[in-house]
């Protein structure tokens, strides 16, 4: 199909034209209609990626709001109601108002750079998929003031929990997440059709840079899970108002169903945040080491292999509810299986690196820490596969080490890495070397001490999403509350390189790193409003 | 090199702290029956292997970051693939899993094996309480968060057991083999003692099952691992295992205390012992939602105190307590509670905080109406 849509843009069919914006001659609107009306992939990256860092301080402040309250033991600030509306909130705005639209943010900018096209192939509706998540979170956060309060059943929502027994609210709630999933499916379809149709002639697949591989791969996984997501929270709105028991025991309907329902779109969702994060790294180790990614095919296979399983593994979240010994002997072994895939990303990482010739800027350091920090997270995740142990792991504070470890010194961490990486290229200065680095170690010393002592109080045997816990706890806590707080203060040094990058600093060359190889360092920096529309002449040196 | 250095002396430090995060009260508790044994040393393999792999790991990425320093002249060679390596890598971590998941299919197969038990105990989880039915014994009672508010508000001293501590734990016998039924009344509970090494999930609508055999007397303390609303955190379990003939007796005094709390149900009560006994269920199992002052928390939770609709309908007041308040969190306390129980607290109820009902309810006539519905 490719071959009969050729991506031959002139600036007269380009898609910037059509959405009224180019060198055509119309006056450009200014201020908010500028914004709210554009159509141009970067203009809109930007704004998912402020979106999200909005989101990221807003889903902070809440988690902070957590961590002081468990700073002791007792309830010193806030009550057990709205200690569970703060965890809830934290789960849901950094899942799907931080991580999921930083990394479509990223794509935004970057995919049609590195292969070469013009724009994403479907501008307005790029437009219209960023416009529908401030709608989303601002309805999301409002439930906060309604009677009531907001969500409080964790970020999980498992019924009846969320249902027979939730506030109010809950309509609202559903409705926030339907539109942040379209939204998300909208943005999904976008970056396939760029990627199928708009690669730069001569750049087969298999010359496409990691980070479009995993975004293409992790866009299938959003088109397929998203409206799973979508089924479940419709049956949640028809038990809630219209009399339904799909998961309501006393009508003959099924609490476990729903976590069969959420799972089966949840763990494609956890790789959705992760995969994006492999290919920025997959870009940022080569460049610092200044030696070619180390089994470029087997990465791609082994993203793919992961994206497959993770259809396969959705009950290791439901070890102890009850299942039949077949299915968590099936569940145990394939999620055992995942550590395969992985390991071979973790060594191919680590043979880019030997033998080659490394520097430290910034983004590898943020890159570095990725793999370490991450794999630590994915050792504790081969831990909680095994299915015997993880019913002393399950729901304790070893879980929430295990996913912070990937979340957060993981596919935040990659985020980071990516945006240092990138800010050259989209303001034209280098982030401030000294500032960057104080945000790195703070960063790496601020999310250690939250999240590594949380391995240990899930083992001693603290619960999760608990606001007061017994006293052999409270050490453990402490450190975890301290270190949160660092890490949240840091994270304003990154507002202020961003801002001082923005407004100045070393210029940088349209080749921004002396070892990066992809397209978007052949366009200046920082990258023209409109780039590649005559297509690049691309030579791939990848030979496979 | 300064940069690099600091990554050498933290991964340095976190292989110190190894040994440190396996003194005790940092790792799995060992447990006392064979399956928390299996368990925990499942637990261990599985983090020694993880050990092993991050040595080595680590190991070759901070050795290449080191060896391979642009800053020290170091050129990048041009290899990026090599079939071989990538096959062995692929297929090691491959044999160890197999080896891993051998081990661990064993200890499942035996977690799920519940047949064949001496004693069985019907647990549900109600929010946010525990209730033990010691079937074929008929014996039953609720077990109730025993840490005072004022501890968990700071008001005073917390105590050894805080948030751990219930006014009547679980007692079992050791060395039989126990099976528990878990189930809930209202949200998913999960029913977890750490040194049992039994987690199991209590689901509406849903008998699940699983077993232990403790092997030393003791007391043995958990909570609620599955969110369950406001209080989740309050919902401890504890376990107490006793010798065989201990429990025999205790059995004996549990049946006894039965019988002798029945034959209240026929005799007239005083509104004052009415009023006593009411307000110790009510700080049991009312408070937590309609709070101890009786102010409720609107809207999911009704106030009592003043509450007009509860004063002028006696019937409906004492309906609502037996049978609960459909689709809304207010369970039926037709099981929970017995006839004196049910009196007791609608009696206070009608006539705490201000609630200047005057009226009281004997328990004969609860039972009466318990008996009509059955």
């Amino acid at each position: 199909m490719a071959s009969t849509l050729p991506p031959k843009p002139t600036p007269e069919h380009s898609t910037a034209t059509a959405g009224g914006m180019a060198e055509a001659g119309h006056a450009r609107p200014r201020g908010l209609m500028r914004w709210l009306l554009t159509t141009n992939h970067k203009e809109i990256g930007s704004l998912y990626l402020i979106f999200s860092l909005t989101m990221f301080f807003i889903g902070g402040i809440f988690a902070l709001v957590v961590r002081a309250e468990l700073f002791q033991p007792g309830l010193q600030l806030v009550q057990p109601e709205f200690f569970n509306q703060m965890t809830t909130m934290h789960g849901l705005i950094m899942v799907f108002g931080a991580i999921m639209p930083a990394f479509v943010g990223l794509a935004n900018w970057m995919v049609p750079l590195q292969i070469g096209a013009p724009d994403m192939a479907l501008p307005r509706l790029n437009n219209f998929s960023f416009w529908l998540l401030p709608v989303a979170f601002t309805l999301l956060l409002s439930t906060l003031l309604m009677p009531g309060g907001g969500p409080n059943f964790g970020w999980t929502f498992y019924a009846p929990l969320s249902t027979t027994y939730a506030p109010p609210s809950t309509t609202f709630f559903i409705l926030s997440l339907h539109i942040a999933g379209i939204s998300s499916i909208l943005g999904a379809i976008n970056i396939i059709a760029t990627i199928l149709n708009l690669r730069a002639p001569g750049m087969r697949m298999m010359d496409m840079p990691l980070f479009v591989w995993t975004w293409l791969i992790t866009a299938f996984l959003l088109i397929a899970v998203m409206p799973v997501l979508a089924g479940v929270i419709t049956m949640m709105l028809m038990d809630i108002n219209f009399g339904t028991s799909f998961f309501n025991a006393a009508g003959g309907g099924d609490p476990v169903l729903f976590q069969h329902l959420f799972w089966f779109f949840g763990h494609p969702e956890v790789y959705i945040m992760i995969l994006p994060a492999f290919g920025i790294v997959s870009a940022i180790i080569p460049t610092f080491s200044r030696k070619r990614l180390f089994g470029y095919a087997s990465m791609v296979y082994a993203t793919a292999a992961i994206a497959i399983l993770s259809f396969l593994v959705w009950a290791h979240h439901m070890f102890v509810v009850g299942l039949p010994l077949v299915a968590e002997l099936f569940f145990m072994y394939t999620t055992m299986l995942i550590a395969v895939p992985t390991g071979v990303k973790v060594f191919n990482w680590v043979a880019t690196m030997f033998r080659g010739s490394i520097s430290f800027e910034p983004p590898m350091l943020f890159a570095l820490a990725f793999v370490v920090q991450f794999t630590v997270g994915g050792f504790s995740g081969l831990m909680l596969a095994i299915s015997p142990a993880d019913f002393q792991y399950h729901d304790t504070y070893f879980v929430v080490a295990h996913f912070h470890y990937v979340l957060v010194p993981g596919a935040l961490f990659a985020i980071l890495a990516g945006a240092y990486y990138w800010l050259p290229k989209w303001t034209g200065h280098y982030p401030h070397l000294r500032l960057s680095q104080w945000h790195f170690w703070l960063s790496v010393i601020g999310v250690n001490l939250t999240f590594f002592p949380m391995h240990f109080s899930g083992l001693a045997g603290m619960p999760r999403r608990i606001p007061d816990y017994a006293l052999q706890f409270a050490d453990f806590n402490v450190a975890s509350s301290l270190g949160a707080f660092l890490f949240g203060a840091s994270q304003l040094l990154f507002v202020l390189v961003i801002i001082k990058c923005v407004r100045g600093g070393e210029k940088a060359p349209a080749k921004a790193w002396e070892g990066a190889e992809d397209l978007e360092w052949s366009v200046p920096s920082p990258a023209p409003l409109h780039t590649f529309e005559t297509p690049p002449d691309f030579h791939p040196h990848r030979q496979h | 090199m300064r940069t690099l250095l600091v990554w050498m002396a933290g991964g340095l430090a976190s292989a110190a702290l190894t040994p440190i995060a396996l003194a005790n009260g940092w790792n799995m508790p060992v447990g006392v029956t064979a399956v928390s044994r299996d368990i925990y040393s499942l637990h261990m393999i599985i983090f020694w292997i993880c050990v092993v792999i991050g040595v080595i790991v680590f190991g070759a990425m901070f050795y290449s970051l080191f060896r391979y320093r642009h800053s020290r002249g170091a050129k990048a060679a041009t290899f990026h693939e090599h079939t071989s390596v990538e096959v062995i890598w692929t297929a090691i971590p491959l044999l160890i899993l197999v080896g891993m998941a051998v081990p661990a299919t064993a200890t499942l197969k035996n977690m799920y094996d519940t047949s064949e038990a001496d004693l069985d105990i019907m647990v549900t989880g109600q929010q946010w309480r525990w209730r033990y039915e010691y079937l074929g014994e008929e014996v039953a009672f609720t077990s109730n968060l025993g840490t005072p508010r004022e501890q968990i508000s700071g008001a005073d001293e917390k105590g050894e057991h805080y948030l751990l501590e219930v006014d009547e734990p679980l007692v079992l016998p050791v060395g039989q083999k126990v099976r528990l039924l878990l189930t809930s009344d209202d949200v998913i509970h999960s029913w977890w003692v750490p040194d049992l090494a039994v987690k199991q999930d209590a689901i509406p609508g849903f008998v699940n099952e699983n077993w232990v055999r403790i092997e030393e007397p003791g007391i043995y303390r958990g909570q609620c691992a599955e969110l369950c609303g406001k209080d989740h955190a309050f919902m401890p379990v504890v376990v107490e295992a006793v010798e065989q003939e201990r429990f025999d007796e205790w059995l004996v005094e549990r049946k006894e205390a039965a019988a002798q709390e029945a034959q209240g149900v026929d005799r007239e009560w005083g509104m004052d012992e009415l009023m006593e006994r009411g307000e110790q269920v009510y700080g049991s199992v009312c408070a937590s939602c309609h709070q101890p002052d009786g102010t409720g928390n609107p809207p999911a939770f009704p106030a009592l105190a003043g509450n007009q609709a509860l004063l002028d309908e006696p019937e409906r007041h004492i309906s609502t307590v037996i049978d609960g308040v459909s689709g809304s969190a207010m369970p039926a306390f037709r099981n929970t509670l017995n006839a004196v129980e049910i009196a007791a607290v609608v009696t206070y109820e009608r006539n705490a905080w201000g609630n200047e009902s005057g009226d009281s309810v004997q328990p004969s006539e609860i039972a009466e109406l318990l008996e009509q519905d059955e």
